[in-house]
C-alpha cells in the first residue's frame, strides 16, 4: 500500500516533472532532426557539450540565461558539423553521430580539466531557483507538483508547444516534415533539401545542449564526467516511442520520468533488500521494452537516414 | 553540391587520403596543444616517445592494443553487414563475468582444457548478448544502435551487481572486485618482466581467422553481399536474415574475447574498471581500417600507441590525457571524409 501512495504526493510529481525537463529538451530536438530526415546520435556527446558549456559559463561570471544561450549555441556548432558530413557529404549518420558524441565528449572532458586542472570536487554554481506561477501555483497538488518548478522546466514545456506550432502550422514546418518524408517534393517547391536539414540539425542539437544544461543548472549544481548517462540514448527512444510526434514524445518522457521517480522512491522503501542496481536498471530495460512495444506499428519518416542528392530519383 | 564516383585511382592516391586525415588530426591536436600552453612538436614527440620509445614503452602499447583488436573486429565483422553493434563495451564485460565465474576454481582442470573452455564459453555468452538486438532487428523492426547501446548501460550495472554479490571477493577488504582467477585459468606471459601475454597472440590469430572468413568463404560473402545491398542480396537468394545472426555471433563472441583476454592475461580479476571504454574506442579501430581485419591489428597498435603515449605526455608535459580520446574521434571523423574524397569528387554548382 505504501507503494501506491508515493504516486499521490504532490513531491512525487515535483521529482517526475523535474526528471522529465531535460529528456523534454532533448527528445524535442533529436525528433526534430529525424522529422528532417536525420538521425542524430551525436544526442549523448551535444548533451555534454551543453551541460558543461552552460554551467562553465556561469562558474566564469555569467548569467543563468546567457549560460543557456552559450550551451544552446554550442550544441548548434555541433550540430553543424554533424549536418555537414552527414547532409551534404552523405555520410553514415550511424558512424558520424557516434564519432560526433566521441568526439564532443572527449573535447568536453579536455577542456574541463584545462579549465580546472586542480579541482577535485567539482565547483558549485547558483542554479535556477524554483519559481512558483501567480496564481497557478496555488491550485492543490497540480499547482505545487507542475506550477512551482524552474524556468528552464516552464521553457521546456513552451518548446514542446513551439515545435508543435512550427511542425504542423507554418510552411517552414511543413518543409521540415516533407524533407523527411519526401525531399524531392521539397525540391520541386524551390526549397533546398540540404538548406532544411542542415537548420534542423542545428536547431535540434541546440535543444540536446539545453537538455544538457538543465541537469547542471537546474536540477544539479555542477559538472561531472558521465553525468549525461545514457540520456540521449534514452530520448531516441522516446522520440520512437512518440511515433515522431511532439505531444506523444513529450507524453512518453512525462511517465519516463514518473517511472524513474517511483523507481529511486522504492529503492528507499525496499531498505536494500534488492540489489540497487536492479533498479536503475530499470529505465534503460523500459526504453527497451517501449521500443519493442511500438517498433512493428512504428511509422519512420519515409527519407529518415537516406541522403538526399538534387537531380536524383 | 553535388558528389560524382571518381574512375578507379591508383592505389598510393587511395593510401593519400588516410595519411590526409591524419595529418589533420595532428594538426587540430596541436591547435589544442597550443591552447593548453604547450608546445605541439615537444608533445607529439613525448607521445611518440612514451608510446614506442622504448622497450617498455613498445610493450604496453601491444599491451593495450590486444583488447582494442578484440573489439575492433567485432566492430569490423559486425559493420561491414551493416550490422550496427555499439554494444561491444556489454559484450566485452560479459565475456569477463564467465572467465571470472568458470576461472575461479569452480573447474580444477589442467590449463589445457580450461583455458579452451573458458574461451567457448565466453564467447557464447557474449554472442547470445548480441543476439538479442540482432533478433530483435530482423522481427520486430527495433533499432539495434539504441537497444546494444542501452544493453551496455544494463550490463555495466548487472557487473556492478555480481561485484557487490555473488562474485564478491570475501577477501577484498570490502571493494567490490572477483576473486582472482586460479593459475590453470591465467594466460602466461609472453617474456617474463614484461605485461605483455599471449592474449595479444590470441587477437592475431583472431584476426587472420577473421580475415580468412571475410575473404574467403560463403558466409563473408554473403556478409558483404548483405551489408553493401539487402533487398539485392535477399533478391538473388541470400537469407539476408539468417547471415545477420551469424554476423551477430561471430561480432559479440570477438568482442567478449576482449574481456576474457583483459582478465586471463592481464588482471587476473574483475572490477568495474576493467575497460576504459575499449567497446567503444573499438569502434574507431575498425573505421580507421576501413572495416579490413588485418588493418584492424595496425589501427588497434595505432590507437593504443596514442593512449599509452598520452598517458605518459600528460604526466611531464601537464596537457590533460584526454587529449587521446580527441585525437581518436577526429581521427574517424576526418578517417570517413577522407574515404568518401577518394572515392567522390564535389562538385559545386
Amino acid at each position: 500500500m505504501e507503494a501506491l501512495d508515493i504516486l499521490f504526493t504532490a513531491s512525487f510529481w515535483v521529482a517526475a516533472i523535474r526528471i522529465a525537463s531535460p529528456l523534454i529538451f532533448a527528445t524535442m530536438g533529436e525528433l526534430i532532426c529525424e522529422r528532417a530526415g536525420v538521425l542524430n546520435l551525436g544526442i549523448e556527446g551535444i548533451m555534454t557539450v551543453g551541460a558543461f558549456a552552460g554551467w562553465f559559463t556561469v562558474y566564469s561570471g555569467g548569467d543563468l540565461w546567457t549560460g543557456v544561450a552559450v550551451a544552446a549555441l554550442a550544441g548548434a556548432m555541433f550540430g553543424l558539423l554533424h549536418a555537414t558530413l552527414t547532409v551534404p557529404l552523405g555520410l553514415s549518420q550511424h558512424v558520424v553521430g557516434i564519432g560526433i558524441t566521441l568526439f564532443a565528449t572527449s573535447l568536453t572532458y579536455f577542456t574541463y580539466r584545462l579549465a580546472l586542472p586542480q579541482v577535485t570536487s567539482p565547483p558549485k554554481i547558483e542554479p535556477f531557483q524554483p519559481f512558483a506561477i501567480p496564481g497557478l501555483s496555488s491550485i492543490p497538488f497540480l499547482g505545487e507538483a507542475v506550477f512551482n518548478q524552474t524556468p528552464l522546466t516552464y521553457l521546456a514545456f513552451v518548446t514542446v508547444a513551439l515545435v508543435v506550432w512550427v511542425l504542423y502550422r507554418t510552411p517552414l514546418g511543413l518543409a521540415v516534415r516533407a524533407a523527411g518524408e519526401n525531399p524531392s517534393a521539397v525540391e520541386a517547391q524551390g526549397i533546398s533539401v540540404n538548406a532544411i536539414r542542415i537548420g534542423a540539425v542545428m536547431v535540434g542539437s541546440a535543444l540536446m545542449a539545453v537538455g544538457g544544461a538543465f541537469l547542471t543548472m537546474s536540477a544539479f549544481n555542477s559538472f561531472f564526467f558521465e553525468m549525461i548517462n545514457g540520456r540521449g540514448w534514452i530520448c531516441i527512444a522516446l522520440v520512437v516511442f512518440g511515433s515522431w510526434r511532439p505531444g506523444k514524445a513529450l507524453l512518453g518522457a512525462i511517465l519516463f520520468a514518473a517511472f524513474d521517480a517511483y523507481q529511486i522512491r522504492l529503492q528507499q522503501l525496499s531498505g536494500g533488500i534488492v540489489p540497487y542496481q536492479l533498479f536503475l536498471m530499470m529505465p534503460y530495460a523500459l526504453s527497451i521494452l517501449a521500443l519493442i512495444l511500438v517498433a512493428r506499428r512504428a511509422s519512420y519518416p519515409k527519407a529518415l537516414m537516406v541522403p538526399y542528392q538534387k537531380g536524383e530519383r | 553540391m553535388r558528389l560524382e564516383p571518381k574512375p578507379t585511382p591508383s592505389l598510393g592516391i587511395t593510401l593519400l587520403y588516410p595519411v590526409g586525415a591524419i595529418v589533420f588530426t595532428l594538426v587540430f591536436a596541436s591547435l589544442l596543444v597550443l591552447l593548453a600552453g604547450a608546445s605541439p612538436f615537444s608533445v607529439f614527440f613525448l607521445v611518440a616517445k612514451g608510446a614506442a620509445g622504448s622497450q617498455f614503452a613498445l610493450f604496453e602499447t601491444l599491451t593495450r592494443a590486444t583488447p582494442l583488436i578484440f573489439t575492433g573486429l567485432a566492430v569490423a565483422v559486425a559493420f561491414r553487414a551493416k550490422l550496427w553493434n555499439i554494444g561491444a563495451e556489454a559484450q566485452l564485460y560479459i565475456g569477463a563475468v564467465v572467465t571470472v565465474v568458470l576461472g575461479t576454481g569452480a573447474l580444477p582442470l589442467p590449463s589445457f582444457i580450461l583455458i579452451p573452455l573458458i574461451i567457448v564459453a565466453a564467447m557464447t555468452a557474449g554472442a547470445l548478448l548480441l543476439l538479442g538486438p540482432a533478433l530483435l532487428k530482423t522481427r520486430f523492426g527495433v533499432d539495434e544502435v539504441v537497444t546494444t547501446l542501452l544493453l551496455n548501460f544494463i550490463v555495466l550495472l548487472f557487473v556492478s551487481m555480481l561485484l557487490e554479490g555473488v562474485l564478491k571477493d570475501p577477501m577484498g577488504l570490502g571493494w567490490p572486485q572477483s576473486q582472482k582467477l586460479i593459475a590453470e585459468a591465467r594466460l602466461p606471459r609472453i617474456i617474463t618482466g614484461r605485461r605483455l601475454h599471449y592474449g595479444f597472440v590470441l587477437a592475431l590469430v583472431s584476426a587472420v581467422i577473421v580475415w580468412i572468413i571475410m575473404k574467403k568463404t560463403t558466409l563473408g560473402y554473403e556478409m558483404r553481399a548483405a551489408g553493401n545491398n539487402a533487398e539485392g542480396a535477399r533478391f538473388v537468394g541470400i537469407p539476408v536474415n539468417r547471415v545477420l545472426m551469424k554476423t551477430a555471433l561471430l561480432s559479440g563472441g570477438l568482442a567478449a574475447l576482449a574481456g576474457f583476454s583483459e582478465v586471463s592475461g592481464l588482471k587476473g580479476n574483475l572490477t568495474l574498471d576493467l575497460s576504459p571504454g575499449y567497446g567503444y574506442s573499438g569502434i574507431v579501430v575498425a573505421m580507421l581500417a576501413m572495416l579490413n581485419p588485418l588493418g584492424v591489428v595496425v589501427s588497434a597498435i595505432f590507437v593504443a600507441g596514442i593512449f599509452v603515449g598520452a598517458d605518459a605526455m600528460s604526466r611531464s608535459a601537464g596537457v590533460p590525457s584526454y587529449i587521446a580520446d580527441v585525437m581518436v574521434a577526429t581521427a574517424l571523423l576526418s578517417m570517413v571524409v577522407a574515404i568518401l574524397l577518394a572515392r567522390f569528387r564535389v562538385r559545386w554548382r
